[in-house]
């Protein structure tokens, strides 16, 4: 079965697969169209209040999963010392990720 | 029930799980592979009241969605392994993060038993858990532990064998709660489905979940209605995943609510002691500062302080050599059995495997330690920056690390442990430029060639060696995600940071020894296994008949010579006869070698004592005396052992020569050559894709000359390699030629493991080797052509390698950023 079940692996776009080129999809589609005020344009040690979640399917699902769902409350914490990627707490979990995903995130100040 | 109980473990990422199962299970537990993946299933067993218990450690998830290959595989497990009892591990400092994980749990239908682990952390932190309320409130016994301490193991076997079917506590959709009871008395309708929960079923179909439709297409004849009916109500929430959406959200709402019943906060608004902590570690300055220490400090204790401890181990693999030598037949003057140069040749093989060992004891545990403490998931904070930019990922920081990223290491380690990296490009990319790295093997030939051609700059040059290998790997990881793997998988970077936990003794050893014995394991018996086909190789089809001739010539005029040195002498009668004089030449070279590994007078001594007693007539011959007969007899058996061992020698280079590989080697040169590089370097080249080791050894015996034991190898090869015009260009040649060199044998079968593809398994050989050859034969010739010498080659090889790898990396984002992000979402 060759690299088959690596077919499924990871946080890919699923069956679109060979075409698109991952690493710069997710800036693209449906996120391109809404610009908001997102994780990525949050200084450190400024809360604020998810106002919704871009993007579709793995990383929305890892998003959720780790405690990012709409209305909650996350606090950015730091960025690594290359700027990229950036700390962020929720509740109790601490979780880090790249701007890029973090632009996924749109926001609201509280 | 039966009298066998099977228990799945199931739970969050650093949840305490592992550490909770090791507590269940003790020793007895092994690991194997899920069918197809290469996820390791980890079970054990303990017998609980006369009943044998068996638990499965499922892989750790965050939820039991289809996305990544971790809950699948977990959720196949509960689903077709048809666990008793589903042990559910929470972080109890956390619950409102692993609560969603229980309800998912929960809702599949299986007796639940909540193992409540961290129970110390979430006191430290202020946390007052309600455990009454809470077990109300999920209907499932709830059983507080404290898994590093070993607190609440006997509660929660006791929990395990008592658990039963109930109705546990189901989760209210709100808003969806109509529709998932519509799907669900469809659900249950149907005949073939009923031994499965319906309402997680509809839950899955209502979320849109891939292998929950495939399930019913697989389980019933027309599942058309029952995915109608689901796609039109998940249609009638909206479009896109609005549906699953809700469904997370009930989940979050939930988790939530229990907390504020169940957990009192009386340390809220304090910063956690973790956050405390990386306000110094992760710092923006000190942060690097604390890498580069921690690197070092790794350095230091595994490689520097193991070799120290090799001196130590090594008179043993030794002692065991001496055995070997002892136990299997006796060497004959100038033939050996092949039995005896087989077994010696595959116990020499073991030895410099063996050799590592004490090496990799250390590393592991320093590993297991900065993976257990918290640290490594913050290498990866500070480092993903860099590696990503060359298509890497923060996580490939320990594949590295185990590999050598300075000096010392071993590949194998290094891509088994790719296999926690989430990003498959990233991950190929890792498994295929870790074995760049230098590995422990690659450092003798490094040293071997510094000693000859560069005895002056060591340093400088050892330096270049060890860097470039990284500079090397970071380029070929960016050349192969814009070609090969372009069109792989990649997967965004979110992770947990985990809080700081101090390390168990016994959680970090045991992964240490694992670790070390899954490299003896799988290492060895490959290594063994190619040795063997190395050997048959090198000795057939053997020396020509009339060399052999000459040869037997030249022993027994070596012997006569002998025989007339001591006629007269009365020692003579010791060895009368011709099988005589073998024992004696045998006797000799084991006693010689003893003498080698015997440190001290002492034990000299008793050496001395002992070789009396077995062989008192070979004493004069062998012991020091100041009897002139004796003298005389002892100087014509060193005359005489010269004389064989030199002979010997000149027959194994004629036979390597002449041999299999040896033909090979030569039939490689018209393309080695542009790299300077002669059959006797193939040859080496050859035999060390077993094992890396053997590139030294094989160079040994074909430079090896007829002035005896005591010219180190350094000086053979420099006189023989000066007579043919060899200079330090060749060397730097070879060197960047090893350091690209394809990976052993045993890295590529790890390579085959972790890929499953046999196709990137042969991309690893090829790929590597016309690189390698590529760059020294560039190197050669230009560097021939511009009249430069070794050390300037080199250093203008390693500044051209830095400029492309700032090429590379400085101007690259800002073009990829305003190309990938339209303007208005850049800060």
């Amino acid at each position: 079965m060759g690299n088959g079940e690596f077919g499924h692996k990871g946080w890919g776009m699923g069956k679109g697969g060979g075409r698109r080129r991952h690493g710069r999809g997710w800036s693209e589609g449906p996120c391109a169209a809404c610009p908001g005020r997102s994780l990525n344009d949050t200084a450190p040690g400024t809360t604020c209040r998810i106002s919704r979640l871009l993007g579709c399917g793995p990383i929305r699902q890892r998003l959720m999963d780790l405690g990012l769902h709409p209305s909650r409350e996350v606090t950015v914490i730091r960025s690594a010392p290359l700027r990229d990627p950036i700390e962020l707490q929720v509740g109790d979990t601490f979780i880090i990720l790249r701007r890029r995903e973090a632009a996924q995130v749109e926001v609201e100040h509280v | 029930m039966s009298d066998r109980l099977v228990v799945a473990l199931a739970g969050q990422q650093n949840a305490g799980k592992s550490t909770l199962f090791n507590m269940l299970t003790g020793l007895s537990q092994h690991i194997a592979n899920y069918p197809g993946v290469t996820v390791d299933k980890k079970s054990g067993s303990y017998t609980h009241d006369g009943r044998r218990v068996e638990v499965v450690d499922l892989p750790g998830c965050y939820s039991l969605t289809v996305y990544s290959l971790e809950e699948r595989v977990a959720r196949r497990f509960l689903l077709e392994g048809r666990p008793d009892v589903i042990v559910n591990v929470l972080d109890a400092s956390n619950l409102r993060r692993g609560l969603p994980l229980t309800f998912q749990l929960l809702e599949m239908g299986c007796p639940v038993v909540v193992a409540l682990n961290m129970m110390d952390v979430a006191g430290q932190r202020g946390l007052q858990i309600d455990l009454p309320v809470l077990e109300k409130r999920l209907c499932v016994p709830v059983v507080p532990v404290v898994g590093r301490k070993g607190q609440g193991v006997e509660t929660l076997r006791i929990a395990i064998a008592g658990a039963r079917a109930s109705r546990p506590a189901t989760l209210n959709y709100g808003p969806l709660e109509e529709a998932v009871g519509e799907v669900q008395r469809a659900v249950a309708e149907q005949p073939a489905l009923r031994d499965m929960s319906a309402r997680w079923l509809a839950v899955k179909l209502l979320e849109d979940d891939s292998e929950a439709a495939k399930l019913l297409c697989d389980r019933l004849e027309n599942p058309r209605p029952l995915l109608d009916l689901a796609h039109r109500l998940r249609r009638g929430f909206g479009p896109g995943s609005e549906a699953a959406d809700q469904v997370g959200a009930a989940r979050d709402r939930l988790a939530g609510d229990i907390v504020t019943t169940c957990v009192a906060d009386t340390k809220a608004g304090q910063v956690p002691l973790s956050e405390r902590i990386d306000r110094f570690l992760l710092n923006r300055w000190l942060a690097p500062v604390f890498l580069v220490a921690t690197v070092w400090a790794i350095y230091q204790l595994s490689i520097v302080q193991g070799y120290e401890l090799t001196k130590v181990t090594w008179p043993v693999l030794a002692g065991f050599r001496n055995l070997a030598s002892e136990v299997l037949p006796d060497a004959g003057f100038l033939y050996d059995p092949q039995v005896r140069s087989l077994g010696l040749w595959m116990v020499d093989s073991a030895n410099t495997l063996l050799n590592y060992v004490p090496i990799f004891l250390i590393l592991f545990a320093l590993i297991a330690v900065l993976e257990d403490s918290g640290y490594m998931a913050r290498i990866a904070f500070i480092l993903d920056r860099i590696l990503n930019r060359f298509g890497l990922h923060g996580q490939s920081t320990l594949p590295f690390i185990l590999a050598g990223v300075f000096a010392g290491g071993c590949a194998v380690p290094g891509v088994m442990a790719t296999k926690g990296i989430p990003d498959h490009r990233a991950r190929m990319a890792t498994i295929l430029t870790v074995p760049f790295m230098n590995c422990m093997a690659k450092i003798p030939l490094y040293t071997l060639l510094i000693n000859i051609y560069f005895p002056e700059t060591k340093g400088l040059m050892l330096f270049y060696l060890s860097t470039i290998t990284v500079i090397a790997a970071l380029l070929v990881a960016k050349l192969l995600t814009v070609s090969v793997l372009r069109n792989e998988e990649t997967a965004p970077f979110v992770m947990e940071l985990p809080n700081y936990h101090l390390p168990t003794i016994t959680g970090v050893l045991r992964r240490a020894f694992d670790r070390t014995w899954l490299y003896i394991k799988k290492v060895g018996t490959v290594v063994v296994a190619i040795a063997v086909v190395i050997y048959v190789l090198l000795q057939f089809p053997g020396v020509p008949a009339e060399r052999q001739a000459d040869y037997r010539q030249q022993a027994e005029t070596a012997i006569a010579g002998f025989y007339d040195a001591l006629s007269g002498n009365p020692h003579l009668g010791a060895v009368a006869s011709q099988g005589d004089l073998v024992d004696l030449v045998n006797a000799y070279s084991a006693y010689r070698a003893q003498r080698l590994n015997a440190g001290g007078r002492a034990a000299a001594q008793a050496l001395d004592d002992r070789f009396a007693a077995r062989h008192p007539d070979f004493v004069p011959f062998v012991l020091r005396s100041r009897a002139p007969e004796a003298r005389a007899a002892a100087q014509a058996l060193r005359d005489l052992v010269n004389t064989r061992t030199t002979l010997r020698r000149e027959m194994r280079e004629d036979r390597i020569e002449s041999s299999l590989l040896g033909h090979v080697g030569r039939g490689l040169e018209p393309v080695t050559r542009f790299a300077d590089f002669d059959w006797k370097i193939n040859v080496a080249l050859l035999a060390s894709f077993a094992a890396r080791e053997s590139s030294v050894a094989t160079l040994g015996v074909l430079f090896d000359q007829d002035d005896g034991e005591n010219v180190p190898l350094e000086q053979r090869m420099g006189t023989a390699q000066n007579s043919q015009g060899y200079t330090a260009l060749s060397a730097v040649a070879l060197m960047l030629f090893f350091a690209l060199y394809p990976p052993c044998l045993a890295t590529v079968i790890m390579v085959r493991v972790q890929t499953e593809s046999y196709m990137w398994m042969v991309f690893s050989i090829v790929f590597p080797t016309i690189l390698g050859l590529g760059v020294a034969s560039l190197t050669f010739t230009v560097g021939t052509w511009l009249g430069l010498s070794g050390m300037q080659t080199m250093t203008g090889v390693y500044f051209g390698a830095l400029a492309l790898l700032l090429l590379v990396a400085l101007p690259k984002p800002r073009l990829h950023l305003s190309k990938a992000i339209p303007a208005e979402e850049r800060p």
